[in-house]
């Protein structure tokens, strides 16, 4: 046994590392989100047997209005989002200057990225209420009153939105002032040279510097405002009316609360789409400079 | 630099910007202290709509006294510490010996298993969720701790590989050679070559796997049902609803939730920062 361990385990011990990792991710993940697919395929309660409907669950998909507004939304999340990266570097070119205090300040500004979304949601859920919040204060001392965001079927996700943007912004601002610590000097110095400053300098010399990080900022708050679910879980359940719901929360309701697997699935398997299109061009920009210097 | 750097020479200046940047931190931080005063305030202040102002009255003693014996706070705060150390250990663990095994073997099928990991690891987690549900239900293990562990520590370990494969790589090569030509085996190599030198990339992995669990609202509320079992963040958003006039614990609970992420974050900040940025392909 011994001897044969010695003369094979230059293939058999990194095989045997990689196994427990790649088994693990394969089935609960790999596997798991393959099979949504498959499911999407049937009529299925969750406990009973399945029932094999081909595409009707997508023909019913296509004709529900809820889907759109969901769709809708979840296009509301993305492009509102895309001020994160903006935000976040406006707050990092606040920031990064070296005065004394400065370093707690920047800490701080990182807080609300360590925040469950739980959190966030109760404290904006507070901000926006009809009463007593600070919307409602702000609105009060302007003598007007503060419509009810978030029940407001026409408001509604923007509210949610504008409180997700909050640790969104952090993370950029955490992934900016990053870059901005590896900027050349050279090329700055020889910018300032050439009598750059100002916009021209940020747009003409620390821009193109900053092209890697704004690549990882960007993509990071797509991969976000698709994956949002716990804001509009936590602030709205999807209400008023349905009017909130993202894809992926409408998922998780036909699915736990209808007891539709196969209908989640399907929903499932649309934000698998749009997603997988997305992963499949950043991996193809995040491997090809590898591939290059191969 | 950029921005150029206020002179050193003007002091005023300098605390001229210091001071507009608290400023503009104050405005950053309002909701979250609104909400912290709001736990230190009394149930009648709550009642009459006081929730930004200075608490007129103290009553931290009373009101996280209150949300530790009158609500299940305390059972789920345990029951989050429960899933959340043993998803980061296991995640340490297994994506030390992928990293390992991908940064320093070729064979086939590397580069597919390696972007499967990063991309497996970009998906939203809801895609998988009926399977997911389905599987722990059918090996019995749903509304129970391992559920949450063992999802935890798989969904992780995508983008620990990633983090893991790239540190290890970026190690240098005369080390392994060194160690081949003293006839060390892998398990050698790893344990006596790799460990001492990845220190920094487990303490990053470390926080950042605690933060991402901890805070998990999704499948806390896909994968269990009992309060037996429930994390903090799916125990708070029940609190709400049962507590729904008494914002002064609410507003406690809510700290609750935030202070472990929040701490860990301020004692290993340089680890947590560096670890976002480095393998920032993590939403």
């Amino acid at each position: 046994m011994s001897g044969f361990w010695r003369s094979h385990r230059a293939w058999m011990a990194p095989t045997l590392f990689i196994l427990p990792g790649a088994l693990l991710f394969g089935i609960v993940i790999i596997m798991a989100s393959i099979q949504t697919i498959w499911v999407s395929f049937f009529d299925w309660d969750g406990v009973g047997a399945m029932q094999w409907v081909g595409l009707a669950n997508y023909a019913q998909l296509f004709d529900d209005p809820q889907f759109y507004v969901s769709l809708r939304n979840n296009l509301i999340w993305l492009g509102l989002f895309m001020l994160a990266p903006p935000l976040g570097l406006a707050l990092a070119l606040l920031l990064n200057q070296p005065i004394r205090g400065m370093r707690v300040m920047k800490s701080l500004f990182f807080v609300p990225l360590v925040l469950a979304s739980v959190t966030v949601g109760v404290v904006f859920t507070w901000v926006y209420d009809p009463s007593f919040g600070l919307l409602s204060l702000l609105f009060g001392y302007f003598g007007a009153t503060a419509p009810a965001l978030l029940s407001d079927e026409h408001f509604v996700t923007f509210a949610v939105v504008v409180a997700a943007l909050w640790p969104q912004v952090a993370f950029c601002l955490v992934l900016f002032l990053a870059g901005l610590n590896n900027l050349s000097e050279d090329l700055i110095g020889a910018g300032r040279v050439d009598g750059a400053r100002g916009w021209p300098m940020l747009w003409h010399v620390v821009l193109p510097q900053l092209r890697e990080v704004s690549f990882i900022a960007l993509a990071v708050t797509v991969i976000g405002a698709l994956r949002s679910f716990d804001m509009v879980a936590v602030m709205t359940s999807g209400g008023p009316f349905g009017s909130s719901t993202v894809l992926a929360y409408q998922m998780y309701e036909q699915s736990i609360f209808s007891y539709r697997f196969g209908y989640g699935a399907a929903i499932a398997t649309v934000l698998f789409v749009i997603m997988a299109a997305f992963i499949a061009w950043y991996l193809r920009t995040l491997l090809k400079p590898e591939r290059e210097s191969a | 630099m950029y921005p150029r750097p206020i002179s050193e020479d003007s002091s005023l200046r300098r605390a001229g910007y210091a001071g507009m940047v608290a400023l503009v931190l104050i405005l950053w931080l309002v909701p979250l202290m609104a909400v912290m005063a709001t736990s230190l305030r009394s149930f009648e202040e709550v009642m009459a709509g006081n929730y930004w102002g200075w608490p007129k009255s103290i009553n931290f003693v009373e009101n996280y006294t209150a949300v530790f014996t009158q609500t299940a706070m305390a059972r789920y705060f345990l029951n989050s510490l429960i899933i959340t150390l043993p998803s980061v250990l296991g995640v340490l663990v297994l994506s030390t010996l992928t990293g390992y095994v991908l940064s320093r073997y070729r064979f086939r099928g590397a580069n597919l298993m390696f972007a499967l990991f990063v991309g497996g690891n970009f998906l939203p987690a809801q895609i998988m969720m009926i399977p997911v549900r389905d599987l722990m239900v059918s090996i019995g293990l749903y509304d129970t701790f391992y559920a949450l562990i063992v999802f935890h520590i798989a969904f992780q370990t995508g983008f620990a590989t990633l983090f893991m494969r790239n540190f290890i790589a970026a190690l240098p090569d005369e080390l392994f050679q060194a160690a081949r030509a003293e006839g060390a085996s892998p398990g050698q190599t790893l344990v006596h070559v790799v460990l001492p030198l990845i220190r920094p990339a487990l303490a990053a992995l470390a926080i950042l796997t605690f933060t991402f669990v901890w805070n998990d609202y999704f499948w806390a509320i896909v994968l269990t049902q009992s309060d037996a079992v429930k994390p903090v963040t799916a125990g708070l958003s029940n609190l709400r609803g049962e507590w729904v006039s008494a914002w002064n614990l609410v507003a406690a609970a809510t700290i609750m939730v935030a202070i472990p992420p929040v701490v860990m974050f301020f004692l290993m900040q340089r680890h947590f920062i560096a670890g976002l940025t480095v393998g920032a392909v993590k939403g």
